[in-house]
């Protein structure tokens, strides 16, 4: 080893929960700000229950536009935000800007796709009962789709993961800029490797919970 | 109780192709009454029970519930109106990651009723529609039939006045669907709702209309009691329908038809040669839409009757020492469409 096995475990412990922070707040703003998002996308679609072209084609471009933005060269455009909200441009919480800025639109079309699954008849049959869009939105949608929305949620926060890694590029904290500094600035080559390992065994962490979960709440397969 | 006056859907196409899926449909339900809407697929059955409840906007025409005009109500009456108008489906629409018992709950829940209250009215729907055992099942773990009874349970909670049925048993079998058309019977009768039935299958409608439309290509071709489609359908969508296989009905004049109407005897075709035997007469069949459940013949008939008077009165002797009910067709032109 490289290092002594007692700073490489503190090295590394600090790394993973300053990981766990990022990835963690980001993916629950990313959802705050991409759950609204992926709905109104979703209901003001044509055949949706609130169809408004001008408000979907308004979200549509917006979303892809963030979307189709390298992470990289966002996290770069972003610095003058970042440091205009958390006064800094360093370190974890300073990640979480851009990473929200990334996330959020590719959740909202993780959710609308949720969505999409929901059965166009059980819509129907709750319009039919005099259901508002309010309600169909609560107690129909949201709920028909939340093993689906569990699904997109472990997809979601191993994709952030990953790009809160790439954050240690431009000083961001975490495994992933253990992974620089040490294994591409200082050729550690063992403790990037370590590092890439722990980052595949917390995906695979998520990935099993959260798929675990889905099946768990899905009521059209189990019990 | 509904009315619909020159109702007219058009639908526009991918190509801007228009479609009249409805053309000037003008129809009144009665209170009460059991109302047949019956046509082939694409006949424009579905987008005009939709436009009863206004899942579709009628491009064209108004639509009446008792005398409030739905299609001038605002989007919040009009959610208070459909409260009074319950829908069931060919696909059911249950929600699936609902419990049965909170199926039927939804429609109170979101109308405002307390939890509690709306336990016990959907109580007592599981007993109506024979369920109980099922409350906490989900969808999933319950049975076509027992899907729609949960949906039916559904479509009752908030009382309403009309019960919509589109192709609601098309999904079932044999048996099924005669349970299912049972229990929408006893519904009409006991909770006297108004039910509208659309369906492409004569048999639905021979077992619980009280009367029918017959529609094709968006209009309605004719509309009248259950008895007078069979015996004397006028226009040929209502021919092809009632004997599916043939169409066998001759033009002009005939001595005259009878319908006969088997309900569960134990088979159609010994009784006909029985009957044919103990008459003398021969008689012509012109069309049979029978089928056999478990021994048992169900459906209809219809036979030419000979001209010769005592051969008539010898069948109809017959006919009711067997307790065969059937009812005698004119010697009406049959006109085409
Ligand atoms: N939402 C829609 N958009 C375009 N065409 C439709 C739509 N719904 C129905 N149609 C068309 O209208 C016609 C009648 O359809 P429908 O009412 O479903 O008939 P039925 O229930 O008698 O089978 C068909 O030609 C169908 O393709
Ligand atoms: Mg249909």
């Amino acid at each position: 080893m490289s290092l002594p096995i007692d700073t490489l475990v503190e090295l590394l412990k600090g790394g993973l929960l300053e990981s766990l922070y990022m990835t963690i707040v980001s993916t629950i703003i990313a959802y705050i700000i991409g759950i609204p998002l992926g709905i109104i996308v979703f209901v003001t679609d044509t055949g949706g229950i609130l169809k408004n072209k001008p408000v979907n084609f308004i979200f549509g471009v917006i979303i892809n536009m963030i979307r189709s933005i390298p992470f990289l060269i966002l996290l770069v455009a972003m610095l003058p935000v970042t440091r205009a909200i958390v006064g800094t441009t360093i370190g974890s919480s300073a990640t979480i800007v851009p990473l929200v800025a990334a996330a959020a639109p590719f959740v909202a079309r993780m959710v609308e796709s949720s969505l999409k699954e929901v059965s166009p008849g059980v819509i129907e049959a709750a319009k039919a009962m005099g259901a508002s869009p309010i309600q169909i939105i609560t107690r129909v949608l949201l709920p028909e789709a939340k093993p689906s929305l569990t699904v997109g949620f472990t997809i979601a926060i191993s994709t952030i993961l990953g790009y809160s890694a790439m954050a240690g590029f431009v000083g961001g904290g975490g495994l992933g800029a253990i992974a620089i500094n040490y294994g591409y600035y200082r050729y550690k080559t063992d403790i990037m490797l370590i590092t890439v390992a722990l980052l595949i065994i917390i995906v695979q962490i998520f990935q099993t919970v959260g798929m675990f979960i889905a099946n768990k709440i899905d009521k059209r397969t189990n019990n | 109780m509904i009315k619909l006056e020159n109702v007219s859907k058009e639908f526009e196409t991918r190509g801007k192709k228009k479609i009249d899926a409805v053309n000037d449909v003008s129809l009144e339900i009665n209170t009460g009454e059991i109302f047949g809407i019956i046509g082939f697929s694409g006949a424009g059955k579905s987008t005009l029970v939709r436009c009863i409840n206004l899942l579709e906007q009628p491009t064209k025409g108004k639509v009446f519930l008792n005398d409030k005009e739905l299609t001038a109500a605002s989007a919040k009456e009009l959610r208070q109106e459909r409260r009074k108008i319950g829908m069931i489906f060919q696909q059911f629409n249950l929600l699936a990651q609902k419990t049965c018992i909170d199926n039927i709950t939804f429609p109170l829940i979101i109308s405002g009723v307390s939890k509690k209250e709306a336990k016990e009215r959907a109580k007592e729907l599981l007993k109506l529609v024979d369920l109980e055992d099922k409350a906490k099942a989900y969808p999933e773990q319950l049975s076509g039939g027992q899907k729609q009874r949960v949906a039916i349970a559904r479509a009752l909670a908030t009382k309403p006045e009309v019960l919509l049925c589109d192709e609601a048993t098309s999904a079932l079998d044999p048996i099924t669907t005669r349970s299912i058309l049972a229990l929408l019977k006893k519904i009409n009768e006991e909770l006297k709702v108004t039910i509208v039935v659309i369906t492409h299958e004569m048999r639905v409608v021979e077992q619980i209309c009280d009367r029918v439309a017959v529609m094709s290509e968006g209009v309605i071709k004719e509309v009248g009691t259950v008895k007078d489609i069979f015996l004397n359908p006028k226009s040929e969508t209502a021919r092809k329908l009632i004997l599916p296989e043939r169409d066998r009905i001759p033009n002009g004049k005939r001595a005259g038809i009878l319908r006969l109407a088997f309900d569960g005897q134990s088979s159609s075709e010994p009784i006909i040669s029985e009957l044919t035997l103990e008459s003398g007469a021969y008689v012509n069949i012109l069309g049979a839409n029978t089928e056999d459940i478990g021994g048992k013949a169900y459906g209809q008939m219809l036979i030419e009757l000979p001209a010769d008077n005592e051969a008539v009165k010898k069948i109809k002797a017959f006919l009711d020492k067997r307790q065969i009910h059937y009812e005698e067709g004119g010697n009406a032109d049959v006109t085409a469409d």
